[in-house]
């Protein structure tokens, strides 16, 4: 609806405003005189009246053409076949990740327009103070207008490239939520995925990646104990693994797979967290097939972060001692400051009883994690572990 | 809407740029651009070896040999496009040779509304 509003009158305040004040109504109305028979239709032709109401009383030349459009628009009857707000939802969606903008700003924008999330929950959740996120929503909005980017969804030539740009922006929403614990910002990141791909439903990375977020989310309960300590995949109690969400996932992986489309980064991750999420127990995991899926990931995606997790899926398909050596044949200087490296190497070295060498590694990748992340505990935890082996 | 484009020399982007069989000349780019009515005007700029610079501070006219910034990068030229939005912009601007190994920095215009 607020999309609606922001395609018609180019003011995304104005359309929030409209779409809240219309939504105030509502909630007084409706307990006493009943649900409209279509209480969306209801709401929307508030929203643009409110919104003809104050550009009516702005009386510029712009206002002028606005309230044209708005006019129009509600003198239509009935509506085209597809749901007109469905595509406006998907206008916002494609702006709001314009990659004239910067992320911080890209990220913010979409939390605030498209999941509806208020200043202060996404101020809170991104760890800035509310006048820090207003100011940052205030300039995206501007640059918005002043640039001239464009609300559309893009024309087929950048179709391809843009969808890849919202793609991530939803992912690093994602992430950020559920390495945060926000979960809540983890979800509203897997239901705007999840209208992605009913909007967009040829787009086989969408549902790559809702398929991500969903197997990610089914071990949400198993994450952490209950002192908040973060608990390895692998000690994780399976049986309360959500089996319904692991089973959604599968099915929008099988939707995927029959575009046709050799899979990308997201249908591949979203593949290797499939590998995991059926597994009963951590001894079952099918190892050779995940090495076999970060292969493809790299011939896509070349990353040294990726080249890690890769190496370390070599150590459970071939031994520790095959995992070390691949993990000695990485690009050490672009993960210098990341610290799974480090535990990496530590993790082998302890299982294969090297205890003085994996205590040095422990400490090298305490060095590069910082005390505010839930994997500093977890390395102090294996260290107290070598050291006092029997406590 | 207008958009100043600024044409930027980067030295260090440059010497890693690959050439590619898709990059156009500059008189193929003019002529596209010219051709489709999106560019109003633009030249190439002399190097800095050839600006000066001008200040006044206190009421003084303060003269320097040189551009105003000390940046390895500098701009070489400008063009002034007319687009229909920040989109077509891009994508002249992506296509104009200094795009592979240099910067083209796209500004709008002030508007009489500002």
């Amino acid at each position: 609806m607020v999309a609606t509003l922001i395609r018609l009158t180019g003011d995304w305040d104005l359309a929030e405003e409209a779409v809240q004040d219309a939504v105030e109504r509502a909630l007084r109305r409706w307990p006493e005189e009943g649900l409209p028979r279509s209480p969306a239709a209801w709401l929307t032709t508030v929203a643009k009246n409110r919104a003809l109401d104050v550009l009516r009383r702005r009386r510029t030349e712009r206002a002028k053409l606005e309230e044209a459009a708005i006019e129009a628009e509600l003198g239509v009857a009935g509506g085209s076949p597809r749901d007109p707000m469905s595509d406006d939802l998907l206008r916002l969606l494609f702006t709001c990740c314009h990659p004239a903008l910067a992320l911080d700003s890209r990220v913010a924008l979409t939390l605030k327009t498209v999941a509806g999330l208020s200043t202060a929950e996404i101020a809170r959740a991104f760890l800035v103070s509310e006048s820090t996120l207003s100011q940052r929503l205030l300039r995206t909005k501007r640059k918005i207008a002043n640039a001239g980017i464009p609300f559309r969804v893009p024309p087929d030539e950048l179709l391809a490239e843009r969808t890849g740009g919202v793609l991530a922006v939803l992912y690093l929403i994602f992430n950020e939520g559920y390495s945060r614990r926000e979960d809540h910002v983890a979800v509203e990141a897997r239901r705007i995925t999840s209208l992605l791909v009913e909007l967009m439903p040829h787009e086989d990375e969408a549902l790559g990646l809702l398929a991500l977020m969903t197997f990610h989310l089914a071990r949400r309960s198993t994450r952490f104990d209950t002192d908040g300590h973060l608990v390895p995949m692998e000690e994780q109690d399976r049986s309360r693994w959500d089996r319904s969400l692991v089973d959604e996932g599968r099915g929008h992986l099988g939707r995927a797979a029959r575009s046709g489309a050799a899979p990308g980064t997201y249908r591949l991750q979203a593949e290797i967290a499939l590998c995991h999420a059926a597994a009963l127990d951590a001894g079952s995991t099918p190892w050779a097939e995940i090495v076999a899926l970060y292969d493809a990931l790299l011939a896509v995606q070349p990353s040294p972060v990726i080249a890690l997790n890769r190496a370390i899926a070599v150590g459970f398909r071939d031994g520790y001692e095959a995992g070390l050596a691949e993990l000695d044949r990485l690009d050490t200087t672009a993960l210098s400051a990341y610290h799974p490296l480090p535990a990496a190497r530590a993790d082998f070295l302890r299982r294969l009883g090297r205890t003085d060498e994996a205590l040095r590694a422990y400490d090298a990748a305490l060095d590069l994690v910082s005390e505010d992340q839930p994997e500093h505990e977890l390395v102090q935890r294996r260290i107290s572990e070598l050291r006092q082996p029997d406590s | 809407m207008k958009y100043m484009m600024f044409v930027v020399a980067d030295p260090a982007a440059a010497a890693e740029a690959e050439p590619s069989d898709d990059d156009l000349t500059i008189e193929e780019w003019l002529a596209d651009v010219d051709g489709r009515g999106k560019r109003l005007t633009g030249d190439a700029l002399r190097p800095t070896a050839d600006a000066t610079t001008v200040r006044v501070r206190r009421g003084e006219v303060i003269i320097t040999d040189g551009p105003f910034t000390e940046s390895k990068e500098w701009i070489v030229g400008f063009d002034i496009l007319d687009c229909d939005d920040l989109d077509e912009a891009i994508s002249i601007a992506a296509r104009h040779p200094q795009a592979n190994g240099g910067k083209l920095e796209l500004r709008p215009f002030m508007t009489p509304e500002d």
